[in-house]
């Protein structure tokens, strides 16, 4: 490579703005976050843009590069023809801060609102012991660097706007990862079903197609928790057991995952 | 400018920094019942810890039992080259496997040992496997865990807000002042305590491994308050960064690639480590390939010299690209797709498969990775109580990367996220007891917020001047080619020379925009901190007149005896320069420094430091 690109940048804040057009020099192995910065050293000062590993690990320099959301950091720009411009802007999910950041702050208020990890007691010895095919499920889960590229393409939270009824993919991957953790002992079944609204996804797996960390957002958090609601609250044969033991539901976190698509109501 | 009507936050204790030990630090001083907030740079999780890679280590003994904390003591004393401070040592080592189970018990899920308990893997200068890790993104764990434990305790998160300067009721610490990064607005925190968690100034220099964040910040404004630095001269070079393409020249590669197995290979195809075995170490490293290759199955075999020290690996890198015999884009050949099988790298080492695929379109399942030295670590920082975390101002604490002690003039890997738990818990506890013993809460003297905001206004407020990034890309070019890896006494001095003007030109530049989310503005406060950490580093290189560990002078070289019994302690002068002083080591109990120099077959005999205690 080597010679100029074009980047056409959005610009401007809360209140509107624009594209702008930035010719600037680029070299082999780029990526467009590097062109980005080139830009912001030595035409734009102001140029507002989140980014810190530049190595695909802290999901910061999440935006939307010729239509598709994606870490700039991880983006080459030999991935588009050579001539053409390349069109960068905010993520759409979330309102504009300046230029290519956003107000991500929702995403950490929903954080907040799932049950934190509870571990059962420890063997006799003080020792937690897990295998590691038991742990390998949740540890695809937490390869999360929450980036919310999986938030921003949702169409619950995108188009429908229904922030109030949906936490979203990343945390429904938070969890799924919770609740298949072999030491946690805490019930997030009933929150799964209504305050974080599982059954509003409709398995479009666009999340999952965005994922840069390639989790398995929709076959294997959302779905196995589908399927969990629909065992507690919607299997005749559990709901009698659970009412001959006196509460709602079973040990449902202790029932076998199948991996197969779930008739789960959409 | 009315300070009455600047937004001001109350708490008792102020966290700078929410990498692990900001968060750790902020845990334990909200669970000893203090108001504490964090403040940090970044949004939260995305903090410089994300980057570690390889592992924590700590003596849990799971993978070898063998293992406990006066082996891990030896090594990073060994590591250190013995100028690490004794006690901080010794806490570290019979500290941090609680620190690492307590992080199991929150929540963090790491890999396991076939009978289900934490794995542990090799690493460089460790004598057993001793780091608990997740893949090669331990980091992100560590800081998802502690973030997500830490918000459900009642601290106050003040995210994307830069810290600016520090307050003062006479000697002892008021609180800190800052600014919204969203807005630009300004901000004051009234605080008895002060935690610095602010990590090192990676970002002087060209290549390195760090983050835009690394700017020093917490260097600066403990500097500034008048609290001592030490062992600023010991700047880690990681001998793994990528060097190909030249856009992710310095991004970090783990040295978990050689704890797995990998190897060094010079464009000959020669394992060349072998060549540059240090005498200290060569009782304990295999001496010919042979050897290596029947490590660690065979109890006789000694280990690769691949894993040896960072300091030792990175000089040798240097040595073999300046003889002719580099990779086509100037660093060496890390090879680990001839040593084990695809899925067992991709399962070990995901993210580094992902990252070369991705930045340098190599298969590291199929092909060697091109690799040089870059940037990586301050062993150096704030100086500390070993026990407390304090410095010598009365409410200013450090820990992490952002205080001295530890690891002496070189850091073993793995050492450093076990140091952000161990010590962040230490300087929170320390800030509560701290508190606990005011009489009466520090008010800051008049003008010192005003002339904080007056500074970092002046570069938004004035007509013209030069631009921030640029100048930055001169401080790293300055420091890459005169306080590299190698240095001499010549180039030092015209480094410091160099920086003087450079100083002076940096309080001056300019930034375009308004306030509201403005990079330049940014860039041209955090340049101030960067140019006062270049200049205590370069300062204190000159200063040191011999080669150990991290920090190699061509002019004298090799260890100097005197020299082994002094650490420099730099302050801010009355003409704001750097004075340097140097600072008798103090004696540690006996038993410690018999452990430190016993040969291991004594130690592990149970003939030297059977008397230690256990506890700490």
């Amino acid at each position: 490579m080597g010679g100029e690109r074009t980047l056409r940048i959005w610009r401007g804040d809360a209140s509107g703005g624009q594209f702008v057009s930035y010719r600037t020099p680029v070299e082999e192995g780029m990526v467009v976050l590097d062109a980005i910065l080139r830009i912001q050293a030595e035409q734009a000062n102001d140029l507002a843009v989140r980014w810190n590993c530049k190595a695909g690990k802290c999901g910061s320099c999440s935006m939307e590069i010729e239509g598709r959301p994606r870490l700039a950091c991880m983006t080459r720009l030999n991935l588009y023809p050579p001539e053409a411009a390349i069109t960068v802007q905010p993520l759409k999910a979330f309102p504009v801060i300046k230029d290519l950041v956003t107000d991500v702050s929702w995403n950490y208020e929903q954080n907040r609102r799932i049950p934190p990890f509870q571990p059962g007691a420890r063997d006799p010895d003080g020792q937690y012991r897990m295998a590691q095919c038991d742990v390998d499920r949740v540890q695809e889960f937490r390869k999360c660097i929450e980036c919310f590229l999986c938030q921003d393409v949702c169409h619950i939270l995108r188009d429908r706007e229904r922030k109030d009824a949906f936490v979203g993919p990343r945390f429904m991957v938070r969890l799924a990862s919770l609740e298949m953790h072999p030491l946690d002992v805490a019930d997030r079944l009933p929150l799964i079903k209504e305050a974080f609204g599982v059954g509003l996804c409709n398995i479009t797996r666009c999340c999952t197609e965005v994922c840069p960390e390639h989790i398995q957002i929709t076959d294997n958090a959302i779905i196995p928790l589908k399927e969990r609601v629909v065992d507690r609250y919607y299997d005749p044969i559990q709901r009698l057991l659970g009412w001959l033991r006196g509460r709602r539901g079973g040990t449902a976190r202790k029932l076998p995952m199948s991996q197969g698509p779930a008739s789960a109501p959409a | 400018m009315d300070v009455s009507e600047i937004q001001t936050f109350e708490h008792d204790v102020l966290v700078i920094g929410a990498g692990g030990a900001g968060l750790r630090a902020a845990i334990e001083a909200k669970a000893q019942g203090m108001d504490t907030a964090v403040v940090c740079k970044s949004l939260l999780g995305k903090a410089h810890t994300v980057m570690a890679e390889g592992g924590m280590a700590a003596a849990l003994g799971n993978a070898d039992r063998r293992d406990n904390w006066k082996i891990h003591f030896r090594d990073t004393m060994r590591g250190g080259k013995f100028l690490n401070q004794w006690r901080m040592a010794e806490l570290h080592a019979k500290l941090a496997p609680a620190r690492v189970r307590e992080l199991e018990e929150w929540g963090a899920v790491f890999d396991r040992t076939p009978d289900g308990l934490i794995a542990q893997r090799n690493f460089g200068g460790h004598r057993y496997p001793r780091l608990a890790h997740v893949g090669d993104r331990t980091g992100l764990e560590m800081i998802r865990t502690l973030q997500d434990y830490a918000v459900h305790q009642g601290i106050t998160f003040h995210m994307e807000c830069t810290a600016l300067g520090l307050l003062k009721d006479g000697e002892r610490i008021a609180g800190a002042c800052g600014y919204w990064r969203e807005t630009g607005r300004l901000v004051v925190f009234r605080t008895k305590a002060v935690i610095l968690a602010t990590g090192g100034a990676g970002k002087a220099w060209r290549v390195t491994s760090n983050s835009w964040e690394y700017t020093g910040d917490g260097f600066a404004m403990a500097y500034e308050a008048g609290a001592e630095l030490m062992d600023m001269e010991f700047t880690q070079f990681h001998p793994t960064g990528m060097v190909w393409p030249p856009s992710v020249r310095g991004t970090l590669v783990t040295e978990g690639v050689r704890g797995e197995g990998g190897v060094l290979l010079n464009s000959r195809g020669e394992r060349f480590m072998f060549r540059y075995i240090p005498e200290r170490f060569a009782a304990e490293t295999a001496a010919t390939i042979e050897e290596a290759e029947r490590w660690p199955d065979d109890p006789q075999a000694r280990r690769p010299p691949e894993l040896l020290t960072r300091d030792v690996v990175a000089r040798a890198i240097r040595a073999e690209v300046k003889e002719g015999r580099g990779s086509p884009h100037g660093g060496v050949f890390l090879d680990i797709a001839s040593r084990r099988p695809a899925d067992y790298i991709r399962r070990k080492l995901p993210s580094m498969y992902h990252q070369f695929k991705e930045l340098a379109e190599v298969d590291i399942t199929r092909q060697p990775m091109e690799v040089g030295p870059t940037l990586h670590y301050f062993m150096g920082g704030v100086r500390v109580d070993p026990d407390t975390q304090m410095s010598n101002v009365p409410g200013l604490f450090a820990c992490g990367e952002c205080a001295a002690g530890l690891h002496g003039a070189n850091r073993l890997g793995g050492n450093s996220l076990s140091d952000l738990l161990v010590f962040g818990a230490l300087a929170g506890s320390g800030a509560a007891a701290y508190v606990r013993g005011l009489a009466a809460t520090p008010k800051p003297e008049p003008g010192q917020i005003e002339a904080i905001f007056r500074q970092a206004t002046s570069y938004l407020n004035r007509e013209s001047g030069e631009n921030p990034y640029l100048l930055h890309e001169e401080l790293q070019d300055l420091m890459q080619s005169l306080v590299g890896i190698v240095r001499t006494g010549e180039e030092l001095a015209q480094a410091i020379e160099r920086l003087q003007e450079l100083k002076q030109r940096a309080r001056n530049v300019k930034a375009h925009g308004s306030s509201q989310y403005n990079p330049g503005w940014h860039q041209a406060i955090s340049l101030q901190s960067l140019v006062t950490s270049a200049e205590i580093v370069a300062c204190a290189a000159l200063a040191r007149e011999e080669s150990r560990g991290a920090h190699t002078r061509l002019d004298f070289e090799g260890e100097r005896e005197e020299w082994g019994k002094v650490n420099l302690v730099v302050r801010r002068g009355a003409d704001g320069r750097p004075q340097i002083a140097r600072v008798e080591r103090p004696r540690p109990p006996r038993y410690l420094e018999e452990i430190a120099h016993a040969t291991i077959e004594d130690l592990e005999a149970g003939r030297v430091g059977a008397d230690a205690p256990d506890e700490v």
